[in-house]
């Protein structure tokens, strides 16, 4: 599913002394099949913007009291916010919300938290019976835990009937995502969902997201503040700053510009920190910034032993 | 700002003696219920009075246990532990915990009042202090952590940084002699993560306050005197961080990724550039310009 978003703003307590913009005017489009990146600040935007994804919060023309704004004399309307979700339209009063949560599937920080079962098999099944049309057979539910507890690396004869709370903090995280993926939601939106996980932990996490994006979900949206997460896994990442998409590009694009993110107050992957180091002392590389063709791309340079001598030119750089 | 916070621990005589061992663990063994393994077997473990150690180990290692009977939050089944030269016994808890403060993970756990200087407080009135004495006290902690301005600001308008900001200003409070982050900066985000590091780099430093940091940033670790590296409730390595990080293989054993530059430097030495290791990446950069050039 296509998801499509312009001139979305958002106020949090509007037309009190906190009102506080968290969205202006943001226009992003992000493909099908994409392993998007939502970078940014605590307060740029970022949770706001992926909260209207699945309609936790809500376009003004899409809740019943919205009236039509009238044009002011000489005043044309301001352009109103469009937000499509592959067939949902999440401007439109009709539309029906409940089927685009099954479809947009939301991992929020720390999911963990959000256990409540007494089993694992209950945790996971919440979901699933939550948005089944009718009520499934005990057979078909039994089915979609065993299905989601495999897609997130769970043995369902092992875990089914132990108590979340039992389990390690990797394991519940796990736990947590499956009963996000139950429903098999097209679109998986994770917040920071490495956030707290010693690096193994992490690094697991992430080969999930990648089997999930493969086997599971089209679409996956991280929300993270790890630069080398991103460079590492996104087809493209949005920069959030002060409620608006500073840039949205691919890790090898974005993270050429490491000066402007700095000067943004965000981090930059290390591999961008080092290219840029090395482009001061008059060496460019191009390189994609995963720590893989960085390695490769300095190593291409590497001066051959048979002809290293003095002045000898590095070979040319780049690869064909 | 720093002369003045110096003069306010002189005035509470916070500043120590040396050559005193903050922390001792001696032979201490620690289990959660009869039938689980040891969270902390047999350790011997000390941390010197005014030194920064980082304590790194996967999740389930035995950090946090660490950092619990450290100030008395569990009670060791075995061994003794000692603080500041008092062996931890149940009469005298609230001595030891008046000089050794944890701050935990979850910056939305461990405020208790509304406003921050109330929070901050907390500690402090439970100590039965003057009036006079917990409004000096408050001044004096909002002030070391940076958030003097915020002092009559709602707790739950801070972000994460602020609110682990004021937690730590609630065990200053108390004139704690050693603080013990027990992954503090987990929940935060990079500038969040920065603004704890530089606040307590600059306890350690200017207040001589001793510093254990548990946490899974190794760049957060390369701050620290002392790197200490747990495995299944054991201390496996420890020395200097830079020398801890060159040792990959080991790391990796106990499930620990080495800071992503190490492991950029191994892979070019790998591959036959002759960089020198290091962990900083301009110097990196440096060494990759000499090298193919």
């Amino acid at each position: 599913m296509r998801i499509v978003a312009e001139h979305l703003s958002y106020t949090y307590n509007p037309k009190s002394p906190f009102a506080a913009a968290a969205l202006k005017d943001v226009s992003l489009t992000i493909e099908e099949g994409e392993f998007f990146g939502i970078i940014g600040h605590t307060g740029s935007g970022k949770s706001t913007f992926v909260q209207h994804l699945n309609g936790l919060i809500r376009l003004p023309s899409s809740l019943k009291r919205y009236k039509k704004p009238k044009a002011k004399k000489g005043q044309p309307l301001p352009p109103q916010p469009v937000l499509t979700v592959g067939t949902f339209d999440l401007a439109d009063k009709k539309t029906d919300f409940r089927a685009l949560r099954k479809s947009v599937g939301m991992v929020f920080q720390y999911p963990e938290y959000q256990l409540f079962a007494e089993t694992v098999r209950d945790d996971v099944a919440f979901g699933f019976k939550n948005f089944a049309d009718g009520k499934p057979t005990k057979e078909e539910t039994d089915a979609a835990v065993r299905a989601a507890l495999a897609a997130v690396g769970l043995d369902y004869d092992t875990y089914a009937e132990q108590s979340p709370f039992d389990l390690s903090g990797g394991q519940k995280r796990r736990v947590a995502i499956a009963g996000v993926i139950v429903t098999r939601p097209e679109v998986l939106v994770l917040d920071e969902p490495a956030a707290g996980l010693d690096p193994l932990g992490k690094r697991e996490v992430m080969e999930l997201l990648h089997k999930l994006h493969r086997e599971w979900c089209k679409t996956v949206i991280v929300v993270s503040h790890d630069m080398d997460e991103i460079a590492e896994n996104c087809t493209r990442a949005a920069v959030f700053s002060e409620g608006t998409v500073a840039a949205a590009l691919p890790p090898r694009e974005l993270f050429r510009r490491a000066d402007e993110l700095t000067a943004l107050g965000l981090d930059v992957p290390l591999t961008a920190k080092l290219c840029a180091g090395l482009m001061r002392r008059g060496i460019a590389l191009d390189c994609d910034f995963t720590t893989e063709d960085f390695i490769r791309k300095v190593l291409e340079r590497a001066p051959r032993r048979a002809d290293r001598e003095p002045g000898a030119l590095p070979p040319e750089g780049g690869e064909a | 700002m720093t002369a003045q916070s110096g003069a306010a621990f002189g005035r509470f005589g916070l500043r120590g003696g040396s050559n005193m061992k903050a922390i001792e663990f001696c032979g201490v063994s620690f289990r959660y219920d009869e039938e689980s393994p040891f969270a902390i077997h047999k350790l011997d473990f000390s941390v010197e009075e005014g030194e920064f150690v980082a304590v790194l180990g996967h999740n389930g290692s035995g950090k946090s246990t660490l950092a619990r009977l450290s100030n008395g939050l569990l009670e060791a089944d075995e061994g003794e532990i000692r603080v500041f030269g008092t062996q931890i016994a149940r009469k005298n808890l609230y001595d030891v915990r008046k000089n050794v403060g944890v701050v935990f993970q979850n910056p939305d756990n461990q405020t208790v009042a509304t406003i921050v200087e109330d929070d901050v407080a907390f500690g402090a009135e439970n100590l039965g202090l003057a009036r006079e004495e917990i409004g000096e006290r408050i001044r004096f902690a909002l002030q070391a952590v940076g958030m003097q301005q915020y002092r009559t600001a709602a707790v739950a308008r801070l972000s994460g940084g602020q609110k682990q900001r004021v937690a730590i200003a609630g065990v200053l409070a108390l004139k704690p002699r050693a603080v013990i982050l027990d992954e503090a900066t987990a929940m935060l985000d990079p500038r969040g993560r920065r603004e704890i590091v530089e606040v307590v780099s600059r306890l350690n430093r200017e207040e001589k306050i001793t510093v254990i940091m548990i946490t899974h940033f190794m760049e957060e670790a390369l701050l620290a005197d002392r790197a200490v590296v747990m495995n299944r409730g054991e201390i496996v390595m420890q020395g200097a961080p830079a020398d801890i990080f060159e040792r990959q293989e080991e790391l990796i054993t106990y499930n620990l990724a080495m800071p992503r530059i190490g492991y950029i430097c191994n892979r070019l030495r790998a591959g036959g550039l002759p960089v020198a290791n290091t962990l900083d990446s301009e110097t990196l950069a440096e060494e990759i310009a000499r090298c193919v050039s």
